[in-house]
């Protein structure tokens, strides 16, 4: 035998009267210069869904892993056991939000294409998952957001002056110009620093949970992640860890069915759905319209009143899409059907909660556009004043020598030789 | 005190000290760790505070970032340095990077222990001394103890650092010091001056080295298991060599092997890790750029080989008093 690992395949196999095996290898319903598909995907009803008791055993709540809350009905209605029957007050606050998150996107998608800074990540299509969940919570939980939570900073009334300093990278930039353009971190926001590694924040989340149980503090910790990063390992870890000590956390698995260019059966989509992955660790598991704020809201408030009251941790899967190209380093008309974020079935968040605060008579369309507009002028005076401390590469950021700071709490002596070394040769350069 | 209890003590002091100090890991509660290192702990402090975790080096690490964040001051246990890889990417990307990319609003004051090195027939996968991949990561700490008496003055000082700390425990010299003469009765702790504990709290400054023997003829820069396997090799050998035991790889204490090569004007350096591109190459380069002018020989060093760690072949790989004693008489033939 010349392989010593027998043979692969070849002749020896040939007198078993077996089928060949098959590697399946999944391929999205469409690839572009095809007619958008969206027929696999079952829709149930909005109302349809049962709302089980927060104290539920995840072993009694199954059923709501597979199915999908929805509030809001074709017509704009709320209508079932799962509406928030939130005030028009705060309707109109969440419409805010969300508008401005878009607004907020388009500002500085255009400043990336500008030059005026590396990189921009928009969440268009996805606003409510990030504004129905921070207004659910309490502004004291803890959030552990991936890249495209931005909206949560805007719930949070976070300035965006400050947000768009961190995207030029400029003198104004409380990141100090160290991190990649949208990698937030305010602290007082409860936004947990984003960091580039996928799912990192999965585990550090539940950590945070479990030393605010440990502590004896009623304050509760949410994560978030795409589809495509729930195949990382510390997905499973974090879960683990969630349901061992029932953590007061919240997942929040956002499935907008595409990493990148891979649609979700590369994370396990076409057997299962993500929040059926909470059955096996016996988490409780809820899938909801993730294009219905009030149902995000819901689900995100029933989840947070579960974990306040001890009875455990909970995964939720938001059903979306993602309308635009995962980051302005992408373009998706390279991978996917261009009909598909027009054709997509759950309709467009903005769109839905601005037909349900006209149904219900608290909103018309003069206000909404006259919104629009306030919110895009806001935007642009914002992106002004951030550009005055600065845009990438001109000059207004902070002094070289700060790039040696906060790697340690107190700078070692190998870093203020190098620090002193770097001043020496551009003085030396006569720079 | 042998090593286990003096870091046992050292935990001790420190979770009576700080109630935010939390002991985790696997088999570190209720069974008081597989090297007996948190026994006790638990009954003493509580579930909340001394815990048993889930399998998954990942998941231990990355909790223990998030506990850190909230205001804890985690002591994760990984069983074996070995297994420590399912954890790199939250102790790189996450615990080492965490205040510099938050500006500081962040940070992970954590101390990761972990027994590290061979010298037990402990094969490929307990026996490993991983502590170049992590002193080349900008944002830890490293410190190796090699007697009782450092092992408890530095947990307690790494686990008050508000960075993440690496703190390997060299599981050899855990019951005695080893001098590398794997054939001879095993030695206890018991009447080894470094053995004398004080059962309170002090602290031994990370980044500063300790002179274990002074000496004119040569320096040899070690830490762990090998500090004993020289001082031995050293003494059977009647050479006048400068043992500097590192305890701290970061931050180093430059000054005190600089102070020592310009003595000596000759260097060995010695760790159990595998050669390429281990610490060793980060000693040589700092002391042949600081010491150049100073040196009459080439600086040698003596390390594992460039393979995995053998069972069978253990003491033809070890660096033990062989090796050593060939590489000290080749530095002063010069």
């Amino acid at each position: 035998m010349s392989d010593p690992n027998g043979s692969a395949g070849g002749e020896g196999q040939a007198g078993r009267n077996l089928p060949p095996l098959r590697l399946h290898v999944p391929e999205p319903p469409a690839r572009p210069g095809e007619a958008a598909d969206f027929t696999h995907f079952d829709i149930p009803a909005a109302g349809a869904q049962p709302r089980p008791d927060e104290a539920a055993q995840p072993g009694d709540i199954r059923d709501m892993a597979y199915g999908l809350v929805r509030v809001l009905d074709e017509e704009g209605l709320a209508v079932g056991p799962w509406d928030p029957r939130l005030p028009a007050e705060t309707l109109l606050r969440m419409l805010r939000y969300m508008a401005l998150t878009r607004a907020f996107d388009a500002r500085m998608f255009r400043a990336q294409r500008q030059g005026k800074t590396s990189f921009y990540m928009k969440s268009t299509g996805e606003e409510a998952v990030s504004i129905g969940a921070a207004l659910a919570l309490s502004r004291d939980d803890m959030c552990f957001p991936s890249y495209r939570q931005q909206g949560i900073l805007i719930a949070r009334d976070w300035s965006i002056v400050d947000m768009m300093n961190q995207i030029y990278s400029n003198k104004g930039d409380r990141m100090k110009g160290r991190q990649l353009p949208i990698m937030y971190s305010a602290r007082e926001a409860g936004f947990f620093s984003i960091s580039g590694n996928l799912t990192t924040q999965y585990p550090q989340a539940v950590g945070w949970a479990m030393a605010s149980a440990a502590k004896g503090d009623t304050r509760i910790a949410a994560t978030w992640c795409g589809e495509g990063s729930t195949a990382e390992g510390d997905f499973h870890s974090a879960c683990t860890f969630a349901s061992v000590y029932r953590a007061p956390v919240i997942m929040n698995v956002v499935n907008n069915q595409w990493a990148i260019s891979s649609f979700s059966g590369f994370a396990g989509a076409e057997a299962t759905t993500f929040a059926a992955r909470a059955v096996g660790y016996g988490i409780a598991g809820l899938r909801v319209d993730g294009n219905d704020v009030l149902a995000v809201y819901a689900a995100t408030r029933w989840a947070a009143d579960r974990a306040r009251a001890n009875a455990g941790p909970t995964l939720i899967e938001h059903f979306t899409y993602r309308v635009e190209g995962h980051s302005t380093s992408d373009d998706p008309s390279a991978y996917r059907s261009a009909e598909e974020s027009s054709q997509w079935p759950l309709g467009d968040p903005i769109a839905r909660l601005k037909q349900h605060c006209i149904a219900i008579g608290i909103w018309d369309e003069e206000r909404h556009a006259a919104m629009d507009k306030e919110l895009a002028e806001m935007v642009r005076d914002a992106a002004r004043a951030a550009e005055k401390n600065g845009i990438l590469g001109h000059g207004l950021h902070h002094p070289m020598e700060s790039m040696f700071e906060d790697v340690f709490e107190e700078m070692p002596w190998h870093l203020k030789e190098q620090q002193q070394q770097m001043l020496d040769e551009w003085k030396a350069a006569g720079l | 005190m042998n090593m286990i209890q003096a870091i046992n003590s050292a935990l001790d002091v420190m979770m009576d000290r700080d109630p935010d100090v939390v002991v985790m890991g696997e088999d570190v509660g209720y069974f008081g760790g597989v090297f007996r290192a948190t026994a006790g702990l638990q009954q003493k402090y509580g579930k909340n505070r001394v815990f048993d975790t889930p399998i998954t080096e990942c998941g231990i690490i990355g909790v223990a970032v998030g506990m850190g964040a909230y205001g804890l001051r985690p002591v994760p246990e990984i069983q074996f340095a070995d297994y420590i890889y399912p954890a790199l990417d939250q102790l790189v990307s996450e615990a080492a990077r965490l205040r510099y990319r938050s500006a500081g609003e962040f940070i992970s004051p954590m101390t990761v222990r972990s027994p590290f090195g061979g010298g037990i027939f402990g094969g490929q996968t307990h026996s490993q001394s991983p502590e170049g991949i992590f002193t080349h990561v900008s944002g830890v700490k490293t410190v190796i103890p090699s007697t009782p008496y450092d092992a408890k003055g530095l947990l307690i000082a790494a686990i008050e650092d508000n960075d993440p700390v690496i703190f390997f425990e060299p599981k050899r010299i855990y019951n005695g010091p080893f001098d590398g003469h794997y054939d001879s009765p095993a030695k206890s702790w018991a009447g080894h001056a470094q053995a004398q504990v004080p059962t309170g709290h002090y602290r031994i400054p990370l980044g500063k080295a300790r002179i274990a023997r002074a000496g004119e003829a040569l320096t040899i820069l070690c830490y762990g298991t090998m500090v004993h396997v020289v001082e031995n090799t050293v003494a059977t050998m009647g050479i006048d060599a400068e043992i500097v035991d590192l305890r701290t790889l970061v931050p180093l204490d430059i000054a005190a092997i600089e102070a020592s090569v310009r003595k000596t004007g000759r260097c060995l350096i010695v760790h159990e890790a595998t050669r390429t591109s281990g610490f060793g190459a980060e000693l040589l380069a700092q002391v042949q750029e600081r010491c150049f002018y100073h040196l009459e020989a080439p600086i040698e060093r003596v390390t594992g080989f460039d393979t995995p760690y053998p069972h069978s072949l253990e003491w033809a790989y070890f660096p033990g008093p062989v090796r050593i004693r060939e590489a000290i008489s080749k530095i002063m033939k010069d």
